[in-house]
């Protein structure tokens, strides 16, 4: 008999016993209890939320969104900037020495550049979290982590209120990066260091729809 | 009670046993000062901010026990949602291999390494991973395994052995990692200081060209969704993203019980987790993918290696309800003051109580579900609600029958406890038995309590005092009050 078989002729005779389990109890909040999509509330509290994880929150409209992305590359000091295929062109048009993703970019590529620009799929106001599906605008997902400095644009209609709605609207079989603020370890007496492999940096852009 | 034909996690592999028993080893981690303020400082720290991480969620206790159910329904038809997630693995181009025990696992990696050629893999934080000893057979095998994750890299470094779930290195301090750093991390910086930042960034510019070069990288799982396919790494630092998506070979080991059943599930887990764990709304990054990605060659190792025999227990298949957020460790009394290492299993505190002595069979960790004071915190805390008192009770019976089948004749403790009926069944008897005790008050005298009870007794008062017997039995007393 194959492990496979074993295991599986252990598990069967391991649960023969268990009979009638009752149905799963969801009687917590379940996706769709929140506002409507771009209400303020939840844009304010998906601000205060990603702030709280040192990343740096700025908003602003749509007309904006070029000089905003321009200056806050600016204020890194940050030169060459990668930007994936399907990033509007209109606002990636100010920044200084953008790289374009396409062909994409290897690994050594990415290690050269400053910084990388991408949209994102989704994002989570009440844990401050954005979700990348390395859909158009995003990069693969190596696109958005070898580089030091990430900055991504959300869009005020992309912000759910918790996690259950993002797990709704997300698709399960693309390859997925859940990022909440910079990356962070507290291996050392749990005293928080921000930055370790992932970019050291991130900026959040909120583009009102 | 005994399970037969359910293999436990073998001998001789691996990190689940006792190296000695946990008084002993307990004894020991109690006499090391800075182990004792290193794990103070971080329990107590962890402890405050989950609190409050968990305070903040209003429905934390229907949440957890949709979790507690979610995990139940995976365990009772365990069967087919493997062979469900086998499914939709291989149908996104992702290989599933069966790994009935460490031995056989450490194999199927072996070869899948062999295979590709390379003598150098990095290693996303595994608990899985740590437990069958797969550094250990790698490194027989001629193939050198290099840990990214923080903590586990300055356990790696130091030649140690984790000591927690999820800050492993929890009892090294500041001053001892950089010691470390500078004696084992040829780049690391002369100037090296002691804060914490500095230590990161040395670890950082390590690894980085090893992530950059890697052809090969191992991580473990949190969860594996069966309807999808998918998997899921919770982590923080960004090592496990750099070891899920660069290199070309992805190969995961993951314990059988790790699986949910929906996508949907999720929904749930990722609220627990987080809060439970690093205390966080959510961690800084969760990656999942489903089969094999963005070119990758993905392999998905499924190990048993004793959670067979775990499920086979009614009161005991719970503890595989555990999703390792390491809650438990941190408000434990015991484990705050011990540490790890005294439970010599990778899964320490008041988890690995219950686990480790179910995963091996309860003869090779006998002492673990004795290392509790039962008071409950654990439960309480516990994500998926796993009431690890009750379980701990109930294994302490096991040891104590197991002890029993194995043993020629009564062991003295059952001799003991037999004598006991006995003089306890017959009034009379225990009258006299009553009386008889106060010969007891002679060894009371110098300090007014025993303090060495004599011959086999003497266990008894190895760690305690015994009160002094008083002149007068109750009985004796009684009879005098009524008869005036």
């Amino acid at each position: 008999m194959s492990s496979r078989e074993e295991m599986l002729a252990r598990i069967h005779a391991a649960t023969a016993d268990i009979t009638g389990l009752p149905d799963v109890p969801r009687r917590y909040q379940p996706a769709g209890r929140g506002p409507g999509s771009a209400d303020e509330a939840l844009v304010s509290l998906f601000e205060e939320r990603a702030s709280d994880y040192q990343a740096t929150v700025r908003r602003c409209a749509e007309a904006e969104v070029a000089q905003v992305i321009a200056d806050a590359v600016a204020a890194r000091g940050a030169g060459r900037i990668g930007v994936p295929r399907g990033f509007p062109a209109l606002w990636s048009a100010l920044l200084p020495g953008p790289v374009f993703d396409d062909p994409p970019l290897d690994v050594a590529a990415l290690d050269a550049l400053d910084g990388v620009v991408t949209t994102c799929a989704v994002a989570i106001a009440e844990t401050g979290t954005i979700v990348l599906d390395t859909g158009p605008g995003q990069g693969s997902r190596a696109f958005t982590l070898v580089p030091d400095y990430h900055l991504a644009v959300v869009r005020t209609g992309q912000i759910v209120a918790a996690v259950p709605d993002a797990v709704a609207a997300l698709n399960p079989v693309r390859p997925l990066t859940w990022i909440s603020g910079p990356s962070a370890t507290s291996d050392i007496e749990l005293s928080r260091v921000e930055g370790v492999h992932g970019p050291r940096t991130l900026d959040i852009v909120i583009v009102a729809d | 009670m005994t399970f037969l034909g359910m293999p436990t996690a073998p001998r001789g592999v691996g990190q689940l046993r006792q190296e000695a028993p946990f008084p002993v080893a307990a004894a020991r981690a109690l006499d090391d000062s800075q182990l004792r303020r290193n794990l103070g400082h971080a329990t107590s720290t962890i402890r405050a901010k989950r609190a409050a991480a968990v305070a903040e969620v209003p429905d934390w206790q229907e949440l957890r026990a949709a979790g507690a159910a979610i995990k139940d329904e995976v365990l009772a038809h365990l069967d087919r949602y493997l062979l469900q997630l086998e499914e939709q693995v291989t149908a996104r181009g992702g290989t599933v291999h069966w790994a009935g025990d460490a031995n056989e696992a450490n194999r199927i990696v072996t070869g899948l390494i062999r295979a590709t050629g390379q003598r150098h893999v990095v290693k996303v934080k595994s608990m899985a991973t740590q437990e069958i000893g797969l550094n250990e057979a790698l490194a027989a095998a001629g193939i050198e395994a290099t840990e990214t994750d923080l903590a586990e890299l300055i356990v790696q470094l130091g030649h140690d052995r984790p000591s927690h779930i999820l800050v492993p290195a929890i009892h090294r301090n500041r001053n001892q990692i950089r010691d470390i750093f500078l004696r084992e991390m040829p780049d690391a910086p002369a100037q090296l200081s002691d804060e914490p930042a500095a230590l990161t960034a040395a670890a950082r510019a390590h690894l980085r060209r090893k992530f950059l070069t890697a052809q090969v990288a191992i991580s473990g799982a949190n969860f594996a969704i069966a309807e999808t396919g998918t998997l899921a790494v919770v982590e923080s630092e960004g090592n496990g993203r750099m070891c899920l998506t660069l290199p070309r070979t992805l190969i995961t080991v993951m314990g059988i019980e790790k699986i949910l059943p929906a996508w949907r599930d999720l929904e749930v887990f990722l609220q627990l987790l987080p809060r439970s764990s690093t205390a966080e709304r959510m961690n800084p990054y969760t990656s999942m993918w489903a089969g094999a990605v963005e070119g990758q060659d993905f392999h998905l190792v499924l190990l048993d290696n004793g959670r067979t025999a775990t499920l086979a227990d009614p009161r005991g298949r719970a503890a595989l309800r555990c999703i390792r957020c390491s809650a438990c460790l941190n408000v434990c009394p015991v484990y705050e003051r011990t540490g790890g290492h005294a439970y010599g299993s990778v899964y320490p505190g008041p988890i690995g109580a219950v686990l480790s002595p179910q995963l091996t069979g309860v003869a090779d960790n006998p002492d673990l579900p004795f290392a509790s004071t039962l008071c409950g915190a654990c439960f309480d805390v516990c994500p998926v609600a796993i009431d690890i008192p009750s379980m701990l009770v109930h294994l302490r019976s096991r040891v104590v029958d197991d002890k029993l089948a194995h043993h020629r004749g009564p062991t003295p403790e059952a001799a003991a406890m037999r004598g006991l009926a006995w003089t306890m069944s017959d009034p009379h008897r225990w009258t006299w038995a009553l009386r008889a005790g106060r010969a007891g008050r002679l060894l009371g005298r110098r300090y007014d309590r025993i303090r060495h009870l004599p011959g086999p007794l003497a266990a008894w008062t190895s760690s305690r005092d015994l009160p002094r017997p008083p002149r007068q039995t109750f009985r004796d007393w009684w009879k005098a009050e009524r008869s005036q």
